[in-house]
Order: C-alpha cells, then sequence, then structure tokens
C-alpha cells in the first residue's frame, strides 16, 4: 500500500475512559482491592474499575469531536451507571 | 395465538423459549432472526437469554443496534407484548424500553441455580395467573443480573407497581440470603409503565415441566395467552392508538 502523507498527517486518537459513577457497587473493584490486600499490598486504600478505548479518527475536527461524543453517549456509555471523559491525542501518523 | 422468539447471535435460551411456547404449550411459533427488519404478524414477543454477541461493551448493548429492534420498538409502542428474559432483560434495558440496568452480581461469580421468586404484582398481562405473595421456585443463570438504577427512578418503579417479582427466601420473606446477586430492593423482574414489556432475570422456559424439576413458570406462559385471547376478543384495543 502506497503511503499517503496527507492521511498521515491528518489522523488522530480520542481516549475514552469510563469509570462507574459515584455510590455505583463495583463487585469487581472489590474483589481486586481484596485481593491487593491478601498479597499485602496494604497501601491500597479502595479499587474502581473502569473501561479504557483507543478510537481511530480518520482526522481531528469539531464535527468528528461531536461524532466521539455521540458515539459515548449512544453506545460507548451506559449513563445510568457510567460517566467518561475523553482525551484528544493528535498528530499520530496513520498506518498505512 | 403467535410467540416471536428473537434469536440474536449468541442467543442460548431461544430454542428452550420456543419449546415451550410450540410444544408446552400448544401455541404458534417462530424464530425471528436478529437481522430481520420486522417482527411480523405476532401477538408476543420472546427476547430470550444467553450472551448476544459475546456481551461485547456490556451484556445486551450490541443487541440493542440490531436491524429487528427498531421494530421491536415500533411493537412495544404500540401495546404488544414483550417479554426478556435474562440477556433479553437486559437488552430492553439498554434499548430504554425498560429503566435501569443489570449490573454485575455483588458477589462477582456467575450464579446458575434455583431462586424463589415472590410475585408482586398480578396486574400485568404476564402474571395474571400468579396469586400475589406466591412464591415461585425458578432458576437463575447470570453473571450481570444485579438491578440497579438511580433513586428517582427505583422510586417511580415501586409508586407505579412495575415491580413484578421479587427474589425471597423459601418463606417469601425479603432477606439478604434470598436476593442472590444484591439486586436493588431484592428486583427480579420489572415491567415498563404500560406494563406490557417484562424483564425478569430468572427462567421460566427453564420451569415449564415438572420433568424439569418445577412447574412455576408455565403460569406466565398461560397468563401471557389469556391476555392475547382476551384483546382478541376485544379487538378494539389493540394495535390502535
Amino acid at each position: 500500500m502506497t503511503a499517503n502523507p496527507t492521511k498521515a498527517l491528518s489522523t488522530s486518537v480520542a481516549i475514552v475512559r469510563i469509570r462507574l459513577k459515584d455510590g455505583v457497587l463495583d463487585p469487581q473493584g472489590v474483589t481486586i482491592h481484596k485481593a491487593l490486600r491478601t498479597l499485602g499490598f496494604d497501601k491500597a486504600l479502595g479499587v474502581r474499575s473502569g473501561k479504557y478505548y483507543e478510537i481511530e479518527l480518520a482526522e481531528d475536527s469539531p464535527e468528528t469531536r461531536d461524532q466521539v461524543r455521540k458515539m459515548c453517549e449512544n453506545a460507548l456509555v451506559n449513563q445510568v451507571i457510567e460517566n467518561y471523559t475523553i482525551e484528544w491525542l493528535g498528530g499520530v501518523p496513520a498506518k498505512t | 395465538m403467535r410467540f416471536g422468539v428473537i434469536t440474536f447471535p449468541g442467543s442460548n435460551c431461544d430454542h428452550d423459549s420456543y419449546h415451550v411456547c410450540a410444544h408446552v404449550l400448544g401455541e404458534s411459533c417462530r424464530f425471528i432472526w436478529h437481522a430481520e427488519a420486522a417482527v411480523g404478524d405476532i401477538d408476543c414477543l420472546f427476547l430470550p437469554g444467553g450472551f448476544s454477541y459475546g456481551d461485547y461493551l456490556r451484556c445486551g448493548a450490541i443487541a440493542r443496534f440490531a436491524p429487528v429492534m427498531a421494530d421491536v420498538r415500533r411493537f412495544a409502542d404500540r401495546g404488544g407484548l414483550v417479554i426478556g428474559v435474562c440477556n433479553g432483560f437486559q437488552i430492553l434495558c439498554e434499548s430504554g424500553l425498560l429503566p435501569g440496568t443489570l449490573i454485575r452480581n455483588q458477589g462477582i461469580r456467575f450464579l446458575g441455580r434455583w431462586v424463589r421468586l415472590r410475585v408482586e404484582s398480578t396486574s400485568t398481562p404476564f402474571t395474571s395467573r400468579y396469586m400475589r405473595n406466591q412464591v415461585l421456585r425458578i432458576p437463575i443463570a447470570h453473571g450481570e443480573g444485579n438491578y440497579f438504577t438511580d433513586p428517582q427512578t427505583l422510586a417511580s418503579l415501586e409508586r407505579n407497581n412495575q415491580v413484578a417479582f421479587r427474589y425471597c427466601d423459601e418463606g417469601g420473606a425479603l432477606t439478604e440470603a434470598g436476593n442472590p446477586n444484591g439486586a436493588l430492593n431484592c428486583i427480579a423482574g420489572i415491567t415498563n409503565v404500560d406494563g406490557n414489556v417484562l424483564g425478569m432475570m430468572p427462567h421460566p422456559e427453564r420451569a415449564a415441566e415438572s420433568i424439569l424439576g418445577s412447574t412455576d413458570g408455565l403460569p406466565l406462559f398461560e397468563s401471557i395467552r389469556d391476555t392475547v385471547l382476551a384483546r382478541q376478543s376485544r379487538p378494539a384495543k389493540i394495535g390502535v392508538s
């Protein structure tokens, strides 16, 4: 495949981090915390588990960012129990 | 009457559900593939248990976007009867047809065992053959069955009598020991405000024949049939809005 320098400069990545809202039970986090304590890590006061997605994007533009927010609200995040943050990484070379 | 059982990739209770509708109840039943555009001419839709789309993203989250789901929503909005069991309940919550969501069991483990359920409401199309406070023996099989919602929604569910079934102990008491997954208010099954959509984690289709150890799930199917037959004798009540 021929490298496309224009495309290579224009791609970007959205990092979506999803965490459970405060007050939502996190049995997985509780179990991991117990396991860490069992292993002797007595400095660990608590663990909350979450999710992490890297979304490769065609470009960074207001329209793209709007789409990523909609992806979060319509699919990636269940807003009954979760909230999220998006971090934008620009200037990532495109895969060829 | 005509049942329709939706099969998603990863559904694994579709044949059990079909079996009860067609062979135990003796009614007409057909499988509806998730990619179909319409549910067709049916009276009650069954969203079966399983692991639709591998439970990717969240349980039921991908199934919500299946092509057939747009017509499931239209069918429900017209007052059609929809029941979701286990993964079917998770799909109904993810698609917004029922409020709240199902999170990981409190004890983290997948639970496959018999539980006791208390019938909370007999005024739904799915529970008219039961008695209020009747204790049922029906199995569960899930890892994410812990019902959760915000305090306002929970209060409105209780106020509107939308809780159909609660986990209980053998005597019908709501105890921590009787609640297998930590569900809020011991909720095992709820309906929508209109009462025509039911979601429940326990499997009534696995408790509809004595050879399987319990027939406590069968009256649920019989209640559905009663409702449909009653509606058919009063045709003006259905499908007109």
